[in-house]
């Protein structure tokens, strides 16, 4: 066997020295195959481990999830990095996850652009995540893919690195996360894990998704350019979208005397108006933007007087909130209902945007509320945007969601105070629900009046009061 | 494993470098089409000069074409939109937008009736869009002696064919009686290294009686000839017009996918045409 790799090595050196005897004989020059000078290794993993790694498993994965195997391996000889995804409920661990992180100080991989690997797995399997510049040093450059397909056979998979020249101290080599498929581990090997230089093409960087997202906001407030992904064109054709760090983007305010946005995509909001925030990759224009629109300075809702002692919050600034488990559930498939929540000057605001409905619940994973005591829901609702005919908000809270199950319902329209561009303080009285002793939801719709729907609007000081 | 990767990278460079030697040692080749007989250099910015460029328009369905004969879903236009002459090159664009009941607008310009020939070295420099379903093309057609004579016996040569979901492959054949559509005699060629998509190439051929050899720069890939095909040759006698176009979808390239980026353009730098010496 040992003999045998000798022999082809022995062959392939000879077949080097014969071309380049026969380049020279034909007084053509053979542009870019001259050997790349290694400005570092770019190595992680070929038949072992590259010098200097470090393996470092996440909190709460499975800590002995990763092994050397050195029955599996691509190509003739070696060993692969083997993954073993727990089952549900393994003690061990909900997951397997980790870092390879290069303890030496980094890597210059500016000449690479690409980190790939060939990988299969026990069952066709889909691998959480998997990606590189995860460092626990601040992930500034990091690029992953979600939901890699996995098969039964080793197959080559590559991840562009959106722009390379940033890589001069690359320390986050590899990273990757996998739970279990439908409560069932899986076992997932990858080999020859480098970063290679491809004929990537045709690179198209995208924020906000790709679309041009509008967002109207005050001044004082601070919001974020997100949905970064950087797609670019393998050798075989097929395109490969990875999420990409902002750090890989240069981003760009249209007026800055409204907005502005620092190198991490995080825009402030400085004046009245509109400003389109765009980005590029490398000298490439992202598609999509964020659009601001300024209405200015910012009308706080009124702040509340109520006695704390008085009070069980559910958001607030000015009480203390009692545990929540979400204030948006993002129901699927009919809710419209997207959230920007946002902050100015220390008071956080509940933004729903394109609204038709939105549950706010407290009984999942923490404990209903007991209001048994209160007598009234109270909360601080804004529309910065014109009401249109046909608008009602309705606003429903629930006891023993999902039990013994019951619930009251009040309506704001325009005849009893729904109106836009100043806050409107519900006050509403919930004695006509008799059990109030395990609340664990609140409802915002807009069935009573759907021109409602598509709407933006703010909410604050959410709480029960008697 | 090291190995094993080092061998097939090796045969890569052997190719390339053979192939190379194979035409510096053909410098014959060369001189059998030494004279310039028809070229546009597409120096003047606007729409394509009118004496040597004439339009293919809409879905083929007025010829009795409907997408083209290969279910292409493209409508031809002649808007600066989708073809046009800038900063020195053709652009032939090929967009999705809706005219009639096509989903997208593309452009196919031909020589027809304007410059036909028979044998010569065909050559343009081009670079390619790219993206699954986007199907450009250079290529030659018979003439079809006022409809009398239909194709395939007017004959087809194909000097470059490119599926955009391919970017390192191009396809170079001929199509006649017997050997058309599914069945044309053609060649693949792959590239070592680079992409069609990201720089210009030069395709060509040199046809001369009973020989059509194909090129990508100056690297022979094929030669098709008389015992090549499996029918009638149809290419000593007839005389061929000149045809670019950017197709969408169809049989040869397949469907566009939901990530075909739009839209997609195809460079041409330049169309010259050498007379055939003998």
């Amino acid at each position: 066997m040992n003999e045998n790799i000798l022999n082809n090595t022995k062959r392939t050196i000879l077949a080097s020295v014969l071309l380049m005897f026969i380049a020279a004989g034909c007084e053509r020059s053979v542009d870019g195959l001259s050997e790349p000078d290694f400005p570092a290794n770019p190595e992680v993993f070929i038949d072992g481990f590259s010098p200097g790694l470090n393996y470092l498993p996440y909190e709460d994965s499975r800590a002995d999830a990763f092994t050397v195997d050195n029955q599996t391996f691509f190509g003739i000889r070696g060993a692969s990095m083997r993954f073993d995804v727990p089952n549900f409920g393994d003690p061990g661990g909900a997951f397997a996850g980790a870092i390879f992180r290069d303890e030496n100080g980094g890597r210059n991989l500016t000449s690479f652009n690409a980190l790939t690997f060939y990988a299969k797995a026990s069952n066709a399997a889909t691998l959480g995540n998997i990606g590189f510049g995860q460092d626990f040093l601040g992930n500034q450059y990091e690029v992953s893919i979600d939901g890699l397909r996995l098969t039964t056979n080793w197959r080559k998979y590559v991840i562009p690195v959106p722009d390379p020249s940033f890589l001069t101290a690359h320390q986050g080599l590899l990273w990757y996360a996998a739970g279990p498929e439908d409560g069932d581990g899986f076992t997932f090997w990858l080999d020859e894990v480098q970063y290679e230089s491809l004929e990537l093409a045709q690179p198209r960087p995208s924020i906000m998704g790709g679309e041009q997202s509008p967002q109207t906001i005050f001044v004082g407030a601070s919001t974020a350019v997100t949905g970064l992904s950087y797609t670019a064109n393998l050798p075989d054709g097929r395109d490969v979208t990875v999420n990409a760090a902002p750090a890989y983007f240069t981003f760009n305010s249209s007026n800055t005397s409204v907005a502005t946005v620092d190198e991490n995509g995080r825009v402030s909001v400085v004046g009245q108006g509109t400003a389109q925030i765009t980005a590029s990759v490398g000298g490439v224009n992202a598609s999509g933007a964020l659009l601001i629109n300024s209405l200015g300075a910012f009308q706080p809702a009124p702040t509340p007087t109520d006695d704390p002692a008085d009070v069980i919050s559910i958001f607030s600034d000015a009480y203390e909130n009692a545990p929540v488990d979400f204030y948006n559930g993002f129901y699927a498939p009919f809710q419209t209902t997207t959230s920007n929540d946002f902050e100015i000057n220390g008071n956080n605001i509940l933004g729903y945007e394109n609204f038709n409905f939105v549950g706010i619940e407290f009984n999942q994973n923490v404990p209903t509320i007991d209001g048994s005591e209160m007598t009234h829901l109270r909360m601080d609702v804004f529309f910065p945007d014109d009401i249109p005919p046909n608008s009602a908000l309705g606003i429903r809270i629930v006891n023993d969601l999902g039990g013994n199950e019951t619930s009251v319902r009040t309506v704001i329209s325009p005849q009893n105070g729904l109106v836009s561009g100043e806050w409107i303080s519900v006050d509403f009285d919930i004695t006509g629900l008799a059990d109030r002793s395990q609340l664990g939801q609140i409802i915002l719709d807009s069935d009573s009046g759907p021109g409602l729907q598509g709407s933006t609007l703010y909410v604050d000081n959410i709480y029960l009061r008697r | 494993m090291r190995v094993a990767l080092i061998i097939p990278l090796l045969f890569g460079v052997i190719t390339f470098i053979s192939s190379g030697c194979a035409t510096n040692n053909e410098p014959e080749a060369v001189s059998e089409f030494s004279e310039l007989i028809w070229q546009d250099e597409f120096d003047t910015d606007g729409p394509v000069d009118p004496d040597r460029w004439t339009f293919d328009l809409g879905t083929g369905e007025a010829i009795g074409l409907p997408g083209w004969g290969n279910n292409e879903l493209q409508y031809y236009t002649d808007r600066p939109e989708n073809v046009r002459v800038e900063d020195g090159m053709l652009h032939i664009t090929a967009r999705q937008e809706t005219i009639e009941n096509s989903s997208y607008t593309s452009a196919r310009i031909l020589t027809r009736g304007l410059f036909e020939t028979t044998f010569g070295r065909f050559e343009a420099s081009i670079k390619l869009p790219f993206g699954q379903g986007i199907w450009p093309a250079f290529w030659l057609l018979g003439d079809d002696s006022g409809g009398t004579v239909i194709w395939p016996q007017i004959g087809e040569i194909d000097i470059m064919e490119y599926r955009g979901q391919e970017p390192r492959v191009i396809h170079g054949s001929v199509h006649g009686p017997g050997y058309s559509a599914g069945a044309a005699i053609t060649a693949r060629y792959t590239l070592p290294q680079g992409r069609f998509d990201t720089d210009f190439y030069i395709f060509a051929i040199e046809w001369k009686p009973n020989s059509i050899k194909f090129f990508v720069n100056d690297i022979m890939y094929n030669e098709i000839t008389p015992d090549d095909v499996t029918g009638e040759w149809v290419f000593n006698d007839n005389t061929f017009h000149i045809i670019l176009n950017v197709a969408v979808g169809g049989t040869f390239v397949g469907p566009v996918s939901p990530q075909t980026p739009f839209p997609q353009t195809m460079q041409v730098e330049y169309v010259r045409v050498y007379g055939w010496d003998g």
